[in-house]
């Protein structure tokens, strides 16, 4: 289980050998290089958090938390997860800009998952308050 | 995951620019930036499959519909 991190730096070592080795005569080629070893990465560790996953999940069950509320947080953190991803790849391509609106727009999205989150605890707030 | 994705787009790319190499030290330039283009398509077809593969799995797992 913990051997893993080995695998993982030394695909990232030969995956970075190569994308210099690509990057003088095809840097777009690089570039898709680096994309495939980003993303045998993240899903490598995906797997692995698949049962952090279940056991938040369980936990959330035990307590009595509403289903609603756990499972906007599991879609805040996919949606980060792949806003990062896909600003990292165009970053690496040079195109920051692109890069800075996909950030934004994951922002946008998770702000708009949060909000019936904010509004019940507005709604908790008011009825507590006298 | 295979790693081995890794090892075929390196082979096409290096495989690209050296036909591409050989095609402008001939002279037939055009037949060079078809042969790149042709390369960036193959690889790009095979990254966009990887890219949906993760796409639909971090869909399931959190939940994102």
């Amino acid at each position: 289980m913990q051997m893993e991190i080995f695998q993982i730096v030394g695909l990232g070592l030969i995956a970075a050998v190569l994308a210099v080795l690509l990057k003088q005569h095809r840097p777009e080629i690089a570039l898709q290089v680096s994309v495939v070893t980003g993303l045998i990465i993240i899903m490598l560790i995906m797997f692995k958090l698949a049962s952090v996953l279940e056991a938040l999940q369980g936990m959330a069950q035990r307590i009595n938390v509403d289903t609603v509320y756990i499972s906007t947080i599991f879609k805040i953190v996919g949606i980060a997860y792949i806003a990062e991803f896909g600003s990292q790849v165009c970053r690496d391509a040079g195109e920051t800009s692109i890069a800075s609106k996909i950030e934004l727009a994951g922002k946008v999205i998770i702000m708009v998952l949060a909000v019936p989150i904010l509004m019940a605890l507005l709604d908790l707030i008011i009825s507590i308050v006298p | 995951m295979d790693v081995n994705m890794i090892f075929k787009i390196a082979a096409v790319g290096i495989l690209v620019a050296v036909l591409n190499q050989v095609l402008v030290r001939t002279g037939r330039e055009e037949q060079a930036m078809m042969v790149a283009l042709a390369g960036i398509v193959i690889v790009l077809m095979m990254v966009i499959k990887m890219i949906s593969d993760l796409f639909n799995t971090v869909r399931t797992m959190f939940q994102l519909y």
